[in-house]
């Protein structure tokens, strides 16, 4: 297993992997929306919890597809599939690796972001906190998705529809998180519940995502 | 007539709105399903 | 004698070819009768004429979750039985959901505007319905991107129970992200909230209507894709013969 995982970190750090590219696609994203809305920092710092965390996860959509797709192009996924770990624990670990990869370099340099667009100081630590509770969620959903749709051409718009409605929750307790820690109103409170659907993702998509690869490699 | 006041557009909109797409899932269930059945017939008449 | 008996698809298109046309009669019957005596109820007098709409706004948002609910359970007998026409059915079901959710959020949206002054509001219940309607496109999707049937059904039966899960999260999430403008379930049985029986009495059978087509809708595209899968087999065999 941990062969398994040091060879996907392997494999996304090297050129072309995609690692960087989610942080790439998130400054853009925080350089563009003050074309958008202009530069008043007063609109910035209010949408800035929103378009964090919509940034967040859209940057984590783009590279979601490399989860399974290479793997299943080339065999590999039929061979894992064969190997003495059980699917479910693969489908962990590449969720894990994906993580890695995206979740927490956005996660380190999400104050910097926060800066670009005006969030007060005192909502930093918030945002930080609740992307490195949220984000594994979106890693594992995105497993999901990625598992569904492994097996098609053109599976990325699909994946994009599939994905983001499982989204949902987290991108609104996140938000909320941040939006509260700006005003200093119980963070805390919409943090648990972030934290309660990471941990619910951790339990149900293993095993869904293994069932659908079963199925998917029949 | 029954009187519906100011109020004549939006609730006539409702059931216009309702209707037209009732109406479309019927007639594009009724015609899938002939479609199927005349499909299914010339195949199963060809078999013999 | 089980109800598994009509798990084969001979029996259910027999059974479902006789009783097919008493289900759309009762529909046609229930819906026709319930939206005219709809339209004769007096005007309310807060609402004014537009209460009318009650009488196809609430059984469509009935409809639409409970379509789902359907799906669930059908997807669930298929991945546990292994039983086609479970799986053909939450097929068949998917678009007539979709329909009910898109014909909720529209009237909705035409009724708010004179009552609420506004088209669309961030309200939780109608937050939580346009989230249903895009878990009913990404399963809809989801069917129709696969060739192969089995695969097909497998997976969306799996999408269908994480989505619901997360589809129920994402209704009381949104509980917790704004308060709402919505009134409560228009067929509370708690005094004071509930509707006067002058609109309670043509709105059950509206309600039953629109079950009954609901009913009869399924039955004819399960039938239509019994029929597609019977033509697939054939084909295959005369080109392997």
């Amino acid at each position: 297993m941990i062969a398994l995982f040091a060879r996907d970190i392997r494999l996304a750090t090297r050129a072309g992997g995609g690692f960087g590219l989610g942080l790439g696609f998130f400054l853009i994203l925080c350089t563009l929306v003050p074309f958008g809305v202009g530069p008043s920092g007063a609109t910035l710092a209010l949408i800035a919890p929103g378009i964090l965390w919509v940034g967040a996860l859209l940057a984590c959509l783009l590279s979601l597809d490399r989860i399974f797709a290479l793997d299943h192009e080339d065999g590999s996924l039929d061979l894992l599939a064969t190997a003495p770990i059980p699917l479910e624990g693969v489908v962990v670990i590449k969720a894990a690796a994906h993580w890695i990869t995206t979740g927490l370099p956005l996660v380190v340099a999400a104050p910097i972001f926060g800066l670009l667009l005006h969030l007060p100081a005192i909502a930093m630590p918030w945002l930080v906190a609740a992307l490195l509770i949220g984000t594994p969620a979106l890693s594992l959903l995105g497993a999901f998705g990625a598992a569904l749709t492994v097996g098609l051409r053109r599976g990325g718009l699909l994946l994009s529809l599939l994905v983001l409605p499982l989204y949902i929750p987290t991108l609104l307790f996140g938000a909320e998180v941040v939006r509260r820690g700006m005003v200093d109103a119980a963070p805390l409170t919409p943090l648990a519940f972030l934290g309660a659907i990471t941990l619910l993702s951790c339990a149900l998509v293993p095993f869904a995502g293994a069932a659908v690869l079963r199925v998917n490699l029949r | 007539m029954i009187e519906l006041g100011k109020y004549a557009i939006p609730v006539l909109a409702a059931y216009a709105v309702s209707a037209v797409l009732i109406a479309g899932l019927i007639l594009q269930s009724l015609a899938a399903n002939a479609r199927a059945r005349r499909d299914l017939d010339r195949q199963e008449q060809r078999d013999g | 004698m089980s109800i598994w008996e009509y798990a084969n698809p001979v029996k259910f298109m027999r059974l479902s070819g006789r009783v097919l046309p008493w289900v759309a009669i009762g529909a046609a019957i229930c819906i026709a009768s319930g939206l005219v005596w709809g339209f004769l109820t007096p005007p309310d007098y807060k609402q004014g004429a537009t209460v009318k709409i009650i009488f196809l706004h609430v059984p469509a948002a009935m409809m639409a979750i409970n379509i789902w609910a359907m799906m669930l359970v059908a997807s669930l007998i298929w991945l546990i039985r292994r039983h086609h026409v479970s799986a053909l059915a939450a097929k068949a079901a998917a678009p007539v959901g979709a329909v009910m959710t898109l014909i909720a959020l529209i009237t909705g949206a035409i009724w708010g505007q004179p009552m609420w002054g506004t088209w669309w509001e961030w309200d939780p219940r109608l937050t939580s319905v346009l989230i249903l309607f895009l878990f009913y496109l990404g399963y809809i999707a989801l069917w129709s991107a696969i060739d192969d049937a089995d695969t097909a059904a497998d997976l969306t039966g799996w999408l269908c129970i994480v989505g619901s899960i997360f589809a129920f999260l994402s209704r009381y999430a949104v509980l917790f992200w704004n308060q709402g403008l919505h009134q409560g379930a228009s067929l509370s049985l708690a005094p004071g909230e509930r509707m006067s029986a002058v609109y309670r009495y043509p709105l059950y059978l509206s309600m039953l209507g629109f079950g009954l087509l609901f009913l009869a809708l399924v039955l004819v595209r399960t039938r239509t894709e019994i029929r597609r899968r019977r033509l697939a087999a054939l084909i295959a065999r005369e080109v392997r013969a």
